[in-house]
């Protein structure tokens, strides 16, 4: 078991990570270890736990800016933010409930640490786009900064955004600074039903091609649609019909201009319903913790995050399917952020280009993912013994793999942080 | 010309130089290498021609294979190189090196693909920023970022420089978006990061190499997100009797929750200058002089724009103006646009400076702004990136009366540096280059630095291209990776451990 240690600020931090290095011991970096069961399973001898650099030290909304200690929960920071009318417009998911892990227990540092979005990636970015500034000690045991707290700002490299999904290999986070935006009066969604994955896709791209600024397009094949609507009260998947979600934020005169603009441009697609207020607020929670996919929604099943072009979504996924046909899988991004659940043993696998069962799936996702244009397949939720068997992140190609081996032995020499997570 | 500290010559490359000439025509051959004084001499300076060097040599390449090649050979050879775009960097990011080649990449200037259906396009790096929005318009399509630059400057350059411009707040700079590229690392290594898809499996290099000024690789190509435009815009005018109720009134508009597409602010001497330039009809008894813009749904713009007059009648504002016509709304911005060129008239010199600074210490840093101009007996006009904070003093000074230059250099870097007092920054969008780079220690540590260092070391370990620029020293690798570790003899037992 390993030995954990709790410091209280950034100093504390700073030398035990000192200690760690002169001892040459490899340290395990944790929030509350929400996301803990991603990625490799990491072999090390100590536990630095941050969750006790908690707190906000800076909150100043007319200037969109927040700085909290790496430790504090994010459902901590949501709340303050929320009571002056602001929000994190990246619309971070919640790790928590597709991991079989309770809901709201990240910390902002973590957040950050995992690049974390939501459906709104596709129209406002992720963390990584509305970080400002860091606090951290690097794996060399020193302490640093970069960024600052203002909204713009472009002196010297963007380490902040450097360390945005590095995962805890390269420092630790100490403080984050972020941009907050206000959060908008109003939202709905239009539901266009009986899709089919390609059919919807199209209709995603034809709405967001358009200038009514969608902050959310998501397709849900029927099951996908039944489960998500039995975790929101039957939103969507009543008749066990797919559905295909288009989301328009902002005050209300302009939603419903915007709405008629879409419901004619979407017509020639299918029947559209419109969701308004609280239940289009949960349908989209929904889809961006994955409830479709949970494990009691799931059992027995492993979990793939994939990133490809919105175009090749469906395409990925039916080359997924054609292999391994208990595959399912639900569309975020316009279709370009495509979740696809395995069984964790999947049957039928006898015609798949190699061992699926043994490999849960990477060789045949990854080969669908570089056929259908390129980008990467994250193995989000399997056993230990599957993840540290398979790469849970994309194999990248040597000349990148090297550059980021030089990158982490810059800032992790003695490569005491989170050793093996990222492989 | 200004003074300016630059890493020492090599004296062997100097005296290489007909055998570099040689090769390099080799690599890239035709009209592809210059080398005659004559053909040198515009590439001497960038957009500020304060500072000025001839390089060794200028490298016009045309393919990925010759970036490449140049770069292999002079990683080999131990030859700085400079890159450079279109050469409109306002802080010398792409002066070149008397021993350092010049690679240029105009020659990189198609549209090699443009997909609508996944909103991107895929550009060579010499295209200008406009380039793509003229390149994707016929469809309702533009490209957000739009440094007022953006009719001359190429991408590649945007890329380096993390470029934004009046609708960054809303729509953000390059890094928000460019979703990847293709770049050739210092030693001939060609690399592509990113694509049509959303981020990046591994560290985030993308997010290290927008704003990287050009010191860890040259740019090939670049896949940007392209959107559709808005429906409408509009725009109020607004003048003030004080800088103090115009940055209230940019707080209040923010606080209601309202994001402008654009949300710019002048001061008495700019407001001046412009109209006498391009009598946009703004208030001479101002003192501060706000512009917002609102773009979207046309029902929202129109919401919107009330809340924001309202807002601005709340703050006490004796001029307002609402836009009615496109036509009316490009006469609010054409004096903020010209604002450069209407304060040239002016004085025969100006040093634009670019710091950004939390809004509401803007009235004190105006005050303070207004005690240093006196101290050195020099005028400043002020226009002002409301909505992000970003300040351009225009400090006006006569580089023919001896000692000018130095003074407005000095204000300029006081004015930095009370940037960085009151929790701003040394630069918001022109970067560090040679003219912040002895600044930098007044934003960070010698640890910070150090650590930014290290991700050179990483990309380019013989500290080739473009050194000399962003950092205030160069610290050679080596020396940085010395690790300085005491051995624990216990674990800290001050620190919680369970």
């Amino acid at each position: 078991m390993a030995e954990t240690y709790a410091p209280r600020d950034a100093d504390e931090t700073r030398t035990f990570l000192a200690w760690a290095l002169a001892e040459e011991k490899p340290v395990e970096v944790i929030g509350h270890g929400s996301k803990r069961p991603i990625g490799r399973p990491v072999q090390a001898e100590l536990t630095l736990d941050l969750s006790g650099l908690s707190g906000l030290s800076l909150y100043e909304p007319e200037e969109l800016v927040l700085s909290a200690q790496a430790g504090t929960p994010v459902a901590e920071i949501e709340a303050a933010v929320a009571a002056r009318g602001q929000e994190l417009a990246f619309e971070p998911m919640d790790y928590g409930p597709v991991l079989g892990l309770p809901a709201g227990r990240g910390t902002i540092g973590g957040l950050l640490a995992t690049n974390l979005a939501g459906p709104r990636r596709l129209s406002k970015g992720a963390a990584r786009d509305h970080v400002l500034g860091i606090k951290a000690v690097s794996g060399r045991g020193e302490a640093f900064k970069a960024g600052g707290r203002v909204v713009k700002n472009v002196t010297g490299y963007d380490l902040a955004r450097g360390l945005s999904g590095s995962w805890g290999t390269l420092a630790a986070l100490t403080e984050v600074t972020f941009k907050v935006l206000p959060r908008a009066e109003a939202s709905e969604t239009i539901v266009l039903s009986g899709l089919d994955d390609h059919r919807a896709v199209a209709a995603l791209a034809a709405a967001m091609g358009s200038s009514t600024e969608v902050s959310g397009a998501a397709h849900l094949p029927a099951d996908a649609a039944v489960a998500t609507g039995a975790a929101t009260g039957g939103t969507v998947g009543r008749d066990g019909r797919a559905a295909t979600l288009v989301r328009l934020e902002g005050v209300p005169v302009s939603i419903a201009h915007r709405a008629d603009m879409l419901m004619g441009l979407l017509a020639p697609f299918g029947r559209i319903e419109r969701i308004a207020g609280a239940p289009s607020e949960a349908l989209w929670r929904a889809v961006r913790d994955v409830a479709a996919f949970t494990p009691d929604r799931a059992p027995g099943t492993v979990l793939w995050r994939v990133s490809v072009a919105p175009s090749a979504g469906p395409v990925v996924a039916a080359a997924v399917a054609r292999a391994v046909p208990d595959s399912r899988a639900f569309y975020d991004w316009q279709g370009g952020l495509v979740w696809l659940c395995l069984p964790a043993t999947p049957r039928g696998t006898d015609a798949a280009p190699s061992g699926t069962a043994a490999d849960a799936g990477a060789a045949t996702i990854r080969a669908a993912v570089a056929a259908a244009g390129g980008g990467h397949a994250t193995l989000i939720r399997a056993d230990a013994a599957t993840r540290a068997a398979v790469p849970v992140f994309e194999p990248q190609p040597a000349p990148l793999a090297a550059l980021g081996a030089r990158l982490k032995a810059q800032f992790d020499p003695k490569g005491i942080l989170n050793p093996g997570r990222m492989a | 010309m200004t003074a300016l500290r630059m890493p020492e010559p090599d004296a062997g490359v100097f005296a290489r130089r007909a055998e570099i000439v040689r090769r390099l025509g080799e690599i890239v051959p035709g009209e592809g290498v210059i080398a005659d004084p004559r053909g040198l001499a515009p590439y001497e300076s960038d957009g500020v021609t304060v500072y000025a060097q001839a390089p060794l040599v200028v490298v016009l390449p045309e393919t990925v294979e010759q970036v490449s090649a140049v770069l292999a050979y002079c990683h080999q050879e131990g030859i700085k190189v400079v890159p450079r775009g279109a050469g409109t960097s306002l802080s010398g990011g792409a002066l070149p090196l008397a021993d350092g080649v010049l690679m240029s990449m105009m020659k990189f200037n198609r549209v090699l693909e443009i997909d609508f259906p996944n909103r991107c396009a895929v550009v060579q790096p010499g295209v200008t920023n406009l380039g793509i929005t003229r390149a994707v318009e016929h469809e309702g399509f533009y490209y957000a970022p739009d440094p007022s630059s953006q009719i001359a400057c190429s991408i590649g350059g945007n890329v380096a420089e993390n470029s934004g411009g009046v609708h960054c707040l809303k729509y953000g700079l390059t890094t928000n978006n460019v979703l990847g590229v293709e770049m050739v690392l210092m030693d001939g290594t060609v690399l592509r990061i990113g694509g049509k898809h959303l981020d990046s499996p591994g560290y985030d290099l993308m997010g290290l190499i927008v704003g990287s000024e050009g010191l860890l690789g040259v740019v090939t190509e670049v896949t940007v997100r392209i959107l559709r435009a808005p429906e409408t815009a509009r725009a109020v005018l607004v003048g003030f009797e004080s800088s103090e109720a115009g940055g209230q009134t940019v707080a209040d508009i923010i606080a209601a929750g309202i994001i402008p597409g654009g949300m710019e602010m002048m001061d008495r001497p700019a407001i001046h200058a412009a109209e006498d330039f391009v009598h946009a009809g703004y208030p001479r008894d101002a003192e501060a002089l706000l512009i917002v813009e609102l773009d979207g749904p046309a029902a929202e713009v129109s919401h919107l724009i009330e809340r924001v007059a309202e807002i601005a009648r709340g703050n006490g504002c004796v001029h307002l103006r609402v836009s009615n016509s496109d036509a009316e709304r490009l006469v609010f911005w054409a004096g903020r646009k010209a604002a450069f060129p209407a304060v040239g008239r002016i004085s025969p010199d100006y040093l634009c400076m670019d710091g950004t600074i939390p809004r509401k210490e803007l009235p004190h840093v105006l005050a303070r702004m207004r005690e240093m101009g006196e101290h050195y007996g020099l005028r400043c006009a002020n226009v002002f990136h409301a909505g992000d904070g970003n300040l351009h003093p225009l400090i006006l000074f006569d580089a023919n009366i001896p000692g000018e230059l130095d003074k407005a250099e000095a204000f300029g870097a006081d004015i930095l540096r009370l940037c960085v007092e009151v929790g701003g920054c040394l630069t918001g969008e022109h970067g560090v280059g040679v003219e912040k780079r002895d600044l930098m220690p007044a934003m960070f540590d010698e640890t910070d630095l150090a650590h930014q260092i290290r991700v050179k070391c990483a990309f380019d370990p013989k500290q080739l291209l473009n050194p000399g620029k962003v950092f205030p020293q160069l610290h050679r690798c080596a020396e940085l990776g010395r690790l300085h570790v005491q051995r624990g003899a216990l674990p800290h037992p001050d620190i919680p451990r369970f």
